[in-house]
C-alpha cells in the first residue's frame, strides 16, 4: 500500500464506513464500475467489501484506501492513464 | 526400502500439514494480542502451522510478548500477505480475520474473495455486535464483547473449537 501513500491524493471522506464510501462514489460521480477485493489499481491491490465502486470524474480517479487503524478513506488522484485504464475496463 | 518409505511418508506429512493465516487489525484493543497467542498455542497444538499478518504495531506486541517463538512462527506485513495470496503465491487451510471496526470487515471480506481458506471473524469491542450484523458475506463469527477481559472471546474460540474441524 506504499505506493498509494506516496500518491498526491485528496481525502474526499474520512471516518465513513466503506458503504458510506460505495454509496458516495455511487451517488456522487456518473461514472463508476465495480471490481472485487484483490483488484490492482495504482498497483495496489484493493481492500473492501465486494462490490468495491471506484468512481472516474474526468482524469481523476476516485477509490476507496482501507488500513487497520484508521478506517476506510475515500481518496482522489489525478492519473490520466489509470483512469483510462480503468475506463476501458467498464 | 523401508528407509525409502519412511521417507515419502515424512514428505507427505509436510505436504499435508495444514496451514493458518491470522490476519490481525489494529492493536488498540487489548484483547487481540491475547487471543492471538491463545490461538497459535491450539493450532500448534493440532498440528496446524500459524502465519501471522498485520500491520508494524500488531505484529511487534506479539514478537515482544513471546521473545523465544514459543508460539509465534512466521511473520508477514499485511500488505505482502495480501499481495502474495492475491497473486495466488500462497494460500492457506484457515483464515482467522481479527475484527472490532469497520477496515476489520474489509479485510475479512477480501479474504473471503481472494483465499480459498475457511474463513473466521474473531469479532470483539464494545461494539461487537454492530459489527456482526454487518457481515453479509460467508464466514464463521466468533464474536463476543470482549475489550480488556479476554475470557469471553476465550470461551467463545474454545465452543468453535476452529483447530479440530
Amino acid at each position: 500500500m506504499g505506493c498509494i501513500e506516496s500518491l498526491p491524493y485528496e481525502v474526499i471522506m474520512r471516518g465513513g464506513s466503506f458503504k458510506e464510501c460505495r454509496d458516495y462514489v455511487r451517488k456522487q460521480f456518473r461514472e463508476s464500475l465495480d471490481v472485487q477485493p484483490g483488484f490492482k489499481i495504482f498497483d495496489t491491490h484493493i481492500i473492501g467489501v465486494p462490490p468495491i465502486s471506484i468512481g472516474l470524474d474526468g482524469d481523476f480517479v476516485i477509490f476507496p484506501f482501507t488500513k487497520p487503524c484508521h478506517g476506510t478513506f475515500l481518496l482522489r488522484v489525478e492519473d490520466k492513464a489509470e483512469a483510462d485504464r480503468l475506463r476501458k475496463r467498464k | 526400502m523401508y528407509k525409502n518409505r519412511g521417507l515419502i511418508d515424512l514428505a507427505d506429512e509436510v505436504k499435508s500439514q495444514r496451514s493458518a493465516l491470522l490476519v490481525l487489525g489494529c492493536p488498540q484493543v487489548p484483547v487481540q494480542t491475547s487471543i492471538a497467542l491463545y490461538l497459535i498455542h491450539r493450532l500448534r497444538q493440532a498440528g496446524i502451522s500459524p502465519v501471522v499478518a498485520g500491520n508494524r504495531s500488531a505484529v511487534t506486541l506479539l514478537v515482544v510478548a513471546d521473545p523465544k517463538r514459543h508460539y509465534l512462527g512466521e511473520t508477514l506485513d499485511l500488505d505482502r500477505a495480501i499481495d502474495q495470496i492475491t497473486e495466488k503465491k500462497r494460500d492457506f487451510d484457515l483464515c482467522f480475520v481479527f475484527i472490532h471496526n469497520d477496515a476489520g470487515v474489509s479485510y475479512a471480506a477480501t479474504m473471503g474473495v481472494i483465499s480459498k481458506a475457511r474463513l473466521y471473524a474473531i469479532i470483539y469491542g464494545e461494539h461487537y455486535d454492530k459489527i456482526v450484523s454487518s457481515i453479509e458475506f460467508p464466514c464463521i463469527n466468533i464474536a463476543a464483547n470482549a475489550v480488556h477481559n479476554p475470557m469471553p472471546l476465550k470461551k467463545m474460540l474454545d465452543e468453535v473449537a476452529p483447530w479440530a474441524v
